[in-house]
């Protein structure tokens, strides 16, 4: 094989390394645009039914603004310190090492996302102490699978977290890691739009 | 230990044990031959491992045929059903097992023989279409196909442990509620078309990203084959309307396993959501089978007139149009909800307009032909009798969108004749089109062009026998699904005759069954050593058939919409003296039939309510998946020389 043939293959598996990386985010990026079908589908429900409360508590009886303020601020905060741990993986592709940093800020982000994860699940531990579950009323069916499902979505970003993080641990900042991160990025920041409806509709609008 | 699963689960009429038994005789074997043969690591290895996308394709389509046997005998025992049940004759079905058929016919033929046919298709064509050596994501497309096959093994296997829905194939609450459906059906139901459905929303995504990130240089939008612009517009409407299905069923699932009120009578449930959600994705779905099935007409069209499409243009933004409009008459299904005049005039006149494109199409196609040196080889005779048999279906469907027609005609048999009508002479006529179509392509030799013509000739007038019948029986007022026919309405005749037609549609599927068999046993006769036996224009007739592994050993430079009708008849210095390259390739794995199999005992926990199995199976997809993605080394290289060798062997031969 000639100098040229050996230059042109290693420039065709770098190309190759690169476009998988775009094809993956760019897929991702499909994938999250039918999450927002899906989620679309439930606030379309939580429409329908908000006002079914079949003689139970409204929403205006059931939340305390306060408490999910400090879980929305929680989450943003998430949003935040992702950001960070991606911006230091960016730094450490210019030739600085901070495996260390990017590792910090992902932990603290699993931590802030673990305690909004518990701030929601005590909130539906109260309502159901409270004797208002979800079999209570439509509306309240359709609270605890809207806001559920971004639980649920939480708790998977929150493993897929743990995941990508023992892989920076183990294989460093590569181009292969670096787009792990920004795919998880992707899908963490999504989350945080998703809340902001969430916010907006169920529990400011609840509270008018 | 074992939920609500207890013996008596295991069905006692002779009907349904039989069909348990030759299910249970046919994968004895299949395990039989396989081992006396000892074909087993073959399989494994060649096979069920495969992320090939040209493999994964002849995988989807043998399931879409075994199903279609099964959906078929569903078909067969209706239409049997009711010709024995006219007046004090109840017929050979009890009330519940008929309910139970009817549903499974429906799911079974749109998400087990429609949608597998369809990917199969798409996994054929596509890749090859756009000069592409795989799909984007081989592995996820390799997963995809399994969950696939373990929604629809779910669906048999409720044929012998258990029930199935006797709800209709959508199952409308509340009758699928809990309170009216407090059996296994309904949960066998909700799960497999969940899991099926997360595989038909990730092969979407993959086909969507392939399509357009893996084009062949100088393939822009505009020169791409027709049945790649369908296959793109189809996958667009599987990415935004499966979702809405996950949601649905899931809001479903949650009424019955949690004791929810989404869809219930009381609690301030809404059951007429569900119809609207169901329909969001439901009408979307029939569009998602039946533009690939245009896109199938259209390529077909031109390859056996001897020219190139008429109105490439107009055909792309006819599918466009029809891509959007069909997320806009979803309330067309329902107009007797009672929405209101404006609300039904609305959805009405958006139905009305979809016949517009639709028509743009159709003339595209006679245009096509008009004037063409017209081959009729059996395709041709497919597409031919879909234009005559769709035309008509077109109409009675503008027919059905004028709502005061539809409250007279709703849930008639008038109804069933118009989509079957559709749906047959579209989207199944399509698909077989098709496959004879491509068939060389994938195996290297063309299929017995008699027995193929005859399976036509049989399909086509069997359809008119059994569904103009259905017309009329239609506007005579018969109600769909009923398994008994009250004394002195004069049905009974028509009924007989179109059971007649199914059987001449039987008739035609043993054809094609004895076509594969003729065409399997002559295959060194109808060797395609050329790689294009039908003189075609697109690329995938420009490698060999069966093309090599990596599909092209040059990825070929595109300059128009008939690109390989150009390196037919003025090669380039390129094509003539390739020079090859390294190529990546992506390696064999199983990951994708081990969480398919995990994913199968989270449905079948979950439909016995067996909560330890249910969690393990999903604690184990969770940890599979995580497996996954630690793996790096999923990808191989093929040198430059080994492509040399394979290349030159086959010029040689």
């Amino acid at each position: 094989m000639n100098t040229e043939t050996l230059n042109q293959n290693l420039t065709a598996t770098h190309e190759a390394h690169q476009t998988r990386g775009a094809k993956a985010l760019f897929g991702f990026w499909t994938y999250i645009m039918s999450d927002v079908l899906l989620f679309g589908a439930i606030f379309a429900s939580y429409a329908v039914l908000h006002d079914n409360i079949f003689g139970g508590p409204s929403a205006k009886e059931l939340f305390s603004m306060p408490f999910v303020l400090v879980e929305t601020l929680v989450l943003l905060a998430s949003s935040f310190t992702f950001g960070l741990a991606s911006l230091h993986a960016h730094h450490h592709a210019e030739g600085r090492n901070c495996i260390p940093k990017v590792v910090k800020w992902l932990g603290i982000t699993f931590l802030l996302g673990a305690v909004f994860l518990g701030m929601e699940l005590f909130e539906f531990a109260k309502l159901l102490e409270e004797g208002n579950g979800w079999q209570r009323s439509g509306f309240l069916s359709a609270f605890f699978t809207l806001v559920g499902t971004h639980g649920l979505h939480v708790t998977a970003g929150l493993i897929w977290m743990g995941s990508v993080t023992a892989q920076v641990v183990r294989h460093g900042i590569t181009e292969r890691t670096i787009n792990k991160i920004s795919t998880l990025g992707l899908f963490w920041h999504f989350l945080d739009i998703v809340w902001i409806f969430i916010f907006t509709f169920v529990y400011l609008m609840g509270a008018i | 230990m074992f939920g609500n699963l207890t013996l008596s689960a295991i069905p006692t009429d002779p009907i349904t044990i039989g069909g348990g038994f030759v299910m249970v005789l046919s994968i004895s074997t299949i395990i039989g031959l396989l081992t006396y043969f000892k074909k087993w690591k073959w399989l494994w290895t060649e096979w069920l491992t495969s992320v090939d996308h040209k493999k994964i394709g002849v995988m989807y389509i043998i399931l879409a045929f075994v199903m279609m046997l099964r959906g078929f005998s569903d078909a067969i025992m209706m239409r049997l059903q009711q010709a024995l049940s006219v007046g004090d004759a109840v017929g050979y079905l009890p009330p519940e097992h008929y309910d139970q058929i009817f549903t499974a016919h429906g799911v079974i033929m749109i998400f087990f023989v429609a949608m597998p046919l369809m990917f199969g298709l798409i996994n054929w064509a596509v890749p090859l279409q756009i000069g592409a050596r795989d799909v984007a994501f081989p592995f996820l497309n390799s997963m995809s196909l399994w969950l696939t096959i373990t929604g629809a093994m779910l669906v048999n296997l409720s044929l012998v442990v258990g029930e199935f829905a006797a709800t209709g194939w959508l199952a409308y609450p509340p009758l699928s509620g809990i309170v009216y459906s407090p059996g296994v059906g309904v949960d066998y139901y909700i799960w497999a078309l969940q899991i099926a459905g997360v595989g038909s929303l990730l092969s979407g995504i993959n086909f969507f990203v392939t399509i357009l990130m893996m084009r062949a240089q100088g393939m822009n939008m505009m020169r791409m084959p027709v049945f790649t612009w369908t296959v793109f517009c189809s996958m667009i409407l599987v990415i935004i309307s499966f979702p809405i299905l996950t949601a649905t069923l899931g809001m479903l699932s949650l009424d019955r396993l949690l004791g929810m009120h989404f869809f219930t009578s009381d609690f301030g449930g809404n059951a007429m959501m569900y119809v609207n959600l169901i329909w969001a994705w439901g009408h979307p779905e029939v569009y998602i089978l039946v533009l690939p099935a245009f896109g199938i007409f259209s390529e077909v069209v031109a390859t056996f007139s001897r020219k190139k499409l008429f109105g490439y243009t107009t055909m792309i933004w006819a599918t466009i149009a029809i891509t959007f409009l069909s997320f806009v008459v979803w309330v067309h299904h329902f107009f007797t909800m009672g929405a209101g005049a404006n609300v039904n005039a609305f959805f009405g006149i958006m139905t009305m307009i979809i016949a517009i494109p639709t028509g743009v199409k159709i003339f595209n196609w006679l245009f096509t032909m008009f004037r063409g040196r017209i081959i009729f080889a059996s395709p041709m005779l497919w597409m031919i009798g879909f234009v005559v048999t769709f035309t008509i279906g077109g109409m009675t469907g503008v027919l059905l969108a004028v709502p005061g027609a539809d409250f007279q005609l709703h849930n008639s048999l008038f109804l069933i004749a118009h989509f079957h009508n559709t749906i047959i002479g579209g989207v199944v006529f399509g698909y077989f089109a098709g496959l004879t179509y491509w068939w060389s392509k994938i195996f290297g030799f063309t299929l017995n062009e008699r027995l193929g013509k005859a399976a036509f000739w049989h399909w086509i007038i069997g359809f008119f026998v059994t569904f103009t019948p259905l017309y009329i029986l239609g506007l005579m007022g018969m109600t769909r699904r009923l398994n008994n026919i009250p004394a002195g309405t004069g049905w009974e005749t028509l009924l007989y005759v179109a059971g007649i037609g199914a059987l001449i549609i039987g008739i035609g599927i043993v054809l094609q069954i004895l076509q594969l068999i003729v065409s399997i046993r002559d295959r060194e006769k109808n060797r395609d050593t050329t790689g294009d036996p039908w003189d075609a224009r697109t690329l995938e007739w420009s490698t060999s058939s069966p093309p090599p592994f990596y599909n092209f050993a040059v990825i070929p430079v595109v300059w128009g919409r008939s690109p390989f009708w150009g390196m037919k008849n003025n090669p380039t210095e390129r094509e003539l003296n390739p020079q090859y390259q390294d190529i990546h390739m992506p390696k064999n794995t199983g990951m994708g039939l081990y969480i398919a199999i995990a994913s199968f005992f989270v449905g079948f926990g979950l439909v016995w309510h067996i909560w330890w199995l249910a969690g393990l199976g999903f604690v184990a997809v969770i940890a599979l998946v995580i497996i996954r993605s630690f793996d790096y080394d999923t990808e191989y290289v093929v040198t430059a020389e080994e492509i040399a060798r394979i290349e030159n062997a086959r010029k040689q031969k």
